[in-house]
């Protein structure tokens, strides 16, 4: 009798608590548009301008959380993404720069190229320490965020690393049909993650690792090249935030990602991931990234210091554990 | 009867430790085997010779006839030995059908983008599991919500479903309570009504009995004997367990 109340409790509970997180933002939305009807008497979300903003805001996070959510599923944390993006950022300028003082497309692609190959460098050391050397990936990448801190203030000479060409500003600034080529890039590439976690066997094998590796291991996967693979992707998607924001400022940066790492895994972690890993999906990320776009815009339009931010979101990503807690405890409840 | 596994004068050592000396044994189709034990006795270790994860030090491993020494454990698997472990080698957050299917998942074409195929994985999966016995409440579960004895059927099907004809199982009721050990056992009975051969390494006495059709007794890495459960009792078996002499 009491085992049917509570599996009754759970299935009333359950839903409710995977969804937190959209009535979350849902709440903050509603929240901040009553109180700029209000207080100031405009719209806070219903204009052009806040919504590209807004998105804008959560791409640049998104790009970071996107592969840290796979690493995460399987298990795994990976801290050096801060500075894969920015090392990214920092490598693209110079090779910008290379061409001249506007080098064009060709510039910018090759900017682009060498940005990206600055990600897979971090991602392999990454890989190769986790999956060959056995580290732990919390120290593993630990290590590697100091390393690509490091390389990519050495690469900038110390200094912001500036570049004048067109095209890399219109790639950072520009728009298709109103929508802002960031956002455009990072919702592809979270159709992309979201289909291989989702839908492909490569996806099933990360979700199996995080629950348990022997399970992975005796079902014939190679394990090694798995992780190695996953932390690949964590590193370039990172790498494409650093190479956006240089298009955005005309500059790189090597503390490009440095502010955005909090947010990022606060938007894996908010999105319904947790840090035995097994657990986490793409759409959860990017929810938790609109949530903490939303915030900081939010307080910067209601016209509180931005420190509150930091405040802010460091509460969520709290409550984000406590439902964490709370869901297992239900689950456990069931059986 | 011609024996489906043939395990002929098995040694390993490890360094100066000789942890198996000298076992020989056969297991038919349909017939299960229990190596019975105490701790320590060998009966993991010449369970991994036969699964291929370690390598004898001498002696030889024959299935259907074929020479399966020095193999590894992906062949061994290949040639239809599964081993099933006392963790189960689940993963607890994907539903039956993706277990059933771990490493070897089916899929289907979407816009020309190969998807996983979960329907059909959960389809073949509550199929199996029926053969089995068992009725999965919702196949969409993950296999976390699930009972003990479920659990292990999970396990069972897996190595079923790949067509295995030789099962071997590593202390399948340890972790589990009163009705779902029986539920285990009677997963053996069907196990061995479908031709499959089994080896249970065991040290409970009822589920040795319960399920033997040939008990063999390793003690400090020798067989101190083997026995039909008609011809023994507890006593001898226990005395043969404790490293005496026949």
């Amino acid at each position: 009798m009491s085992m049917n109340a509570s599996a009754n409790g759970a299935s009333f509970w359950k839903p409710l608590l995977n969804l937190w997180s959209w009535l979350f933002l849902a709440l903050i939305l509603v929240f901040f548009e009553i109180y700029a009807q209000v207080e100031v008497g405009t719209t806070f979300l219903f204009r052009v301008y806040s919504l590209q903003s807004l998105a804008i805001a959560a791409a640049q996070i998104l790009l970071l959380a996107l592969g840290l959510t796979l690493v995460v599923v399987a298990g795994h944390i990976d801290l050096s993404i801060a500075f894969s993006s920015g090392f990214a950022a920092v490598t693209m300028a110079l090779v910008v720069n290379m061409f001249g003082a506007d080098g064009g497309v060709l510039a910018l692609l090759a900017g682009l190229a060498a940005g990206i190959l600055a990600g897979v460098s971090v991602g392999v050391v990454n890989g190769w320490l986790v999956s060959r050397l056995d580290v732990p990936s919390f120290i593993g990448t630990l290590g590697t965020y100091g390393i690509a801190r490091g390389a990519a203030l050495i690469v900038a000479g110390g200094a912001v690393v500036s570049i004048q060409n067109e095209a890399a500003r219109t790639f950072g600034n520009g728009n298709v049909l109103g929508v802002p080529i960031p956002v455009l890039l990072a919702v592809v590439l979270a159709l992309v993650c979201h289909y291989i976690l989702t839908y492909t066997r490569f996806g099933v094998h990360t979700y199996a690792l995080g629950a348990s590796r022997a399970s992975v291991e005796r079902a014939g996967v190679d394990v090694k090249r798995h992780l190695m693979i996953l932390f690949v992707i964590s590193s370039v998607t990172a790498a494409i935030g650093g190479l956006v924001y240089t298009g955005r400022f005309s500059a790189g940066a090597a503390n490009a990602g440095e502010p955005i790492l909090l947010y990022a895994v606060a938007a894996v972690f908010i999105g319904g991931a947790s840090l035995t890993g097994g657990q986490g999906t793409i759409t959860g990320t990017v929810v938790g990234s609109l949530i903490i776009a939303v915030i900081q815009f939010g307080l910067v339009f209601s016209g509180l210091p931005p420190y509150w931010q930091f405040i802010a979101v460091g509460f969520v990503i709290i409550v984000a554990v406590i439902v964490d807690q709370s869901r297992d405890r239900l689950t456990g409840a069931r059986s | 009867m011609s024996a489906l596994l043939e395990v002929e004068g098995l040694r390993k050592r490890f360094g100066g430790n000789e942890a198996v000396s000298d076992v020989s044994f056969a297991v038919g189709p349909g017939e299960c085997v229990v190596l019975a034990g105490d701790n320590g006795a060998g009966k993991s270790t010449v369970i991994k010779m036969v699964s291929g994860v370690y390598q004898p030090t001498s002696g030889e491993v024959r299935f259907k006839g074929r020479r399966l020494t020095g193999s590894f454990p992906e062949a061994v698997r290949g040639a239809g030995i599964e081993t099933i472990y006392q963790d189960l080698a689940l993963a607890d957050n994907l539903d039956p059908g993706l277990n059933l299917y771990l490493g070897r998942e089916k899929t289907t074409r979407v816009l020309g983008l190969p998807v996983l195929d979960r329907r059909a994985m959960r389809a073949d999966a509550a199929r199996v599991m029926k053969g089995l016995g068992i009725e999965l409440p919702d196949p969409r579960a993950s296999v976390r919500e699930l009972s003990g004895g479920q659990r292990q059927a999970i396990a069972i099907a897996r190595a079923i479903h790949w067509e295995a004809e030789l099962v071997i199982m590593d202390e399948p009721t340890a972790a589990l309570g009163v009705p779902e050990q029986r539920e285990v056992m009677a997963l053996i009975e069907r196990l061995k009504a479908r031709g499959v051969g089994i080896i249970l390494i065991s040290h409970n006495l009822p589920d040795i009995f319960a399920a033997a059709d040939r008990i063999i007794v390793l003690a400090r890495g020798k067989v101190a004997g083997e026995r039909r459960p008609a011809e023994t009792s507890d006593e001898e078996v226990v005395r043969l367990m404790m490293g005496a002499q026949e």
